[in-house]
């Protein structure tokens, strides 16, 4: 049971960044994607908690960075969506009961996401964006992912309620 | 409460590890330099991802209405028409650039006849690009060392230069545009033969821009000059002679000694498909290779 749900755990997570890569860039706006792992993580932050949405981040902010066409110091996606999946999974109590609540969610999952990402690249320089450029792709991959949102999270969110473990409730 | 206190401390160590794992892996990665040793796992990935995506799309493909899809020898076929009539036209905008009319004055036109002028490319298509979020200006196309790509190749299209290969896993490429931030290209002015240097604004679209500073100070370029490439010892990583845009701007401050223009390229980055991979003329691999005028099928490479 337990590989059976690994298995599908990479599967979504190989899926997410794929389609990422290889889909949207025909739905691209301005260059700018759908971050679906990023939205993977936060169903996971909001039905499983911190832990598990910070271990689902860094696995798929790690495929982000290793997966060709990607080209940047690997490991800053993953910092990333360890942040994204920790911070979303302690608002969880608020946020899984109210669809508002799920975006807001979202959208501030996406701003920290692609900042942190946007920041460790300027301190590493790779490649030293200018605040200006990437405060211009920052909002419109926010509007983007809440865009995605109703499409992607009670998807992924129900899929995640299948695949959590019976447990004693306390 | 007792339960949800016991529940959350395990969750900081989690988070701490995981944050402790990637800032390990961003240092190994960053100060690795050349040979990272995160690069294995980089191919491992390479080798995974890529079969994925380039399933992906072939998947997503047909919705873009690409004629002739359905039959697989059909659309190859009208693959190497076309990639004949990209060679074509590209040869065509070479022999009529002035570049060329410069190179046949300084003698250089009798290497040129001595053989192989004409690249020998190996097609491939563009299957996944990078996102923007990203900040770099990166795609994988579905040619790779099984079919005789390798790292540091010039990658060209119909149009001009699109950049070059920086890493190659076993079925797919990651190439390097040319509009990236990274990206330094050595170019040559059409009308003057002058050198400068090309960098990426890291933008693609209508802002997609270079920007080319000049090693000659004195020389100013001259607007709609068509700058192409340099080139370096063995073709790597960039051949020569192949066209990168036209000056739109030139700029000069007092500050600056040099001048700086501004060069439009070519290639429209925002709808890149099919795209040849500047080889060998005698590769081997197991895609055809297009040479100067004829098409060498695949797993017979000699010419």
């Amino acid at each position: 049971m337990a590989a059976a749900r690994a298995l599908v755990l990479t599967m979504v997570i190989t899926l997410a960044v794929v389609l990422q890569v290889a889909l949207f860039p025909h739905l691209a706006y301005a260059g700018v994607v759908p971050n679906l792992a990023l939205l993977v993580v936060v169903a996971a932050a909001l039905v499983r908690g911190p832990e598990f949405a910070a271990v689902i981040g860094f696995l798929s902010g790690l495929a982000i960075d290793l997966a060709p066409p990607a080209d940047h110091v690997a490991g800053r996606w993953a910092l990333a969506l360890v942040v994204v999946g920790y911070l979303a999974g302690r608002v969880r109590q608020d946020a899984r009961t109210s669809a508002l609540a799920a975006i807001v969610t979202v959208a501030a999952a996406s701003f920290v996401g692609t900042s942190i990402f946007a920041l460790s690249g300027m301190v590493l320089s790779d490649p030293a964006v200018p605040a200006v450029e990437a405060l211009a792709v920052i909002p419109t991959a926010v509007v983007y992912d809440v865009l995605i949102t109703p499409f992607v999270l009670p998807l992924m969110m129900r899929l995640f309620r299948r695949l959590e473990p019976h447990q004693v409730a306390y | 409460m007792a339960m949800r206190d016991q529940h959350k401390r395990p969750s900081r160590g989690v988070l701490a590890l995981l944050l402790l794992a990637s800032f390990t892996i961003i240092t190994l990665d960053a100060r690795g330099g050349e040979d990272s040793p995160v690069d294995p796992l980089r191919a491992v990935a390479g080798n995974a991802f890529g079969p994925v995506e380039e399933m992906t799309a072939a998947v997503v493909r047909p919705f873009e209405s690409v004629p002739g899809f359905f039959t697989t020898t059909r659309s190859l076929h009208g693959e190497v028409r076309r990639l004949e009539a990209e060679n074509a036209a590209l040869r065509g905008q070479l022999a009529t650039s002035s570049v060329a009319r410069q190179r046949a004055a300084e003698l250089d036109g009798l290497l040129k006849s001595s053989g192989d002028t004409g690249y020998a490319l190996v097609p491939a298509r563009v299957v996944a690009v990078g996102p923007a979020q990203s900040f770099s200006q990166t795609v994988t196309i579905d040619a790779g060392t099984s079919s005789g790509v390798h790292a540091d190749m010039t990658v060209l299209n119909n149009e001009g230069l699109v950049g070059r290969v920086i890493r190659a896993d076993r079925s797919t490429a990651t190439v390097l545009l040319i509009v990236d931030r990274d990206s330094v290209v050595g170019g040559r002015l059409g009308s003057n033969m002058e050198v400068g240097f090309l960098r990426g604004r890291g933008a693609i679209g209508d802002e997609g821009r270079l920007d080319l500073d000049l090693v000659d100070n004195a020389v100013t370029p001259a607007r709609d000059d068509v700058v192409v490439t340099w080139g370096s010892k063995n073709g790597a990583p960039y051949v020569a002679g192949v066209p990168i845009g036209r000056v739109i701007s030139v700029f000069s401050s007092p500050r600056q000694l040099s001048k700086r223009a501004v060069i439009d390229p070519f290639v429209d980055f925002s709808s890149l498909d099919l795209v040849g991979v500047v080889v060998r003329a005698d590769t081997k691999g197991d895609r055809a290779v297009i040479n100067a005028g004829e098409t060498t099928p695949a797993g017979k490479g000699e010419r």
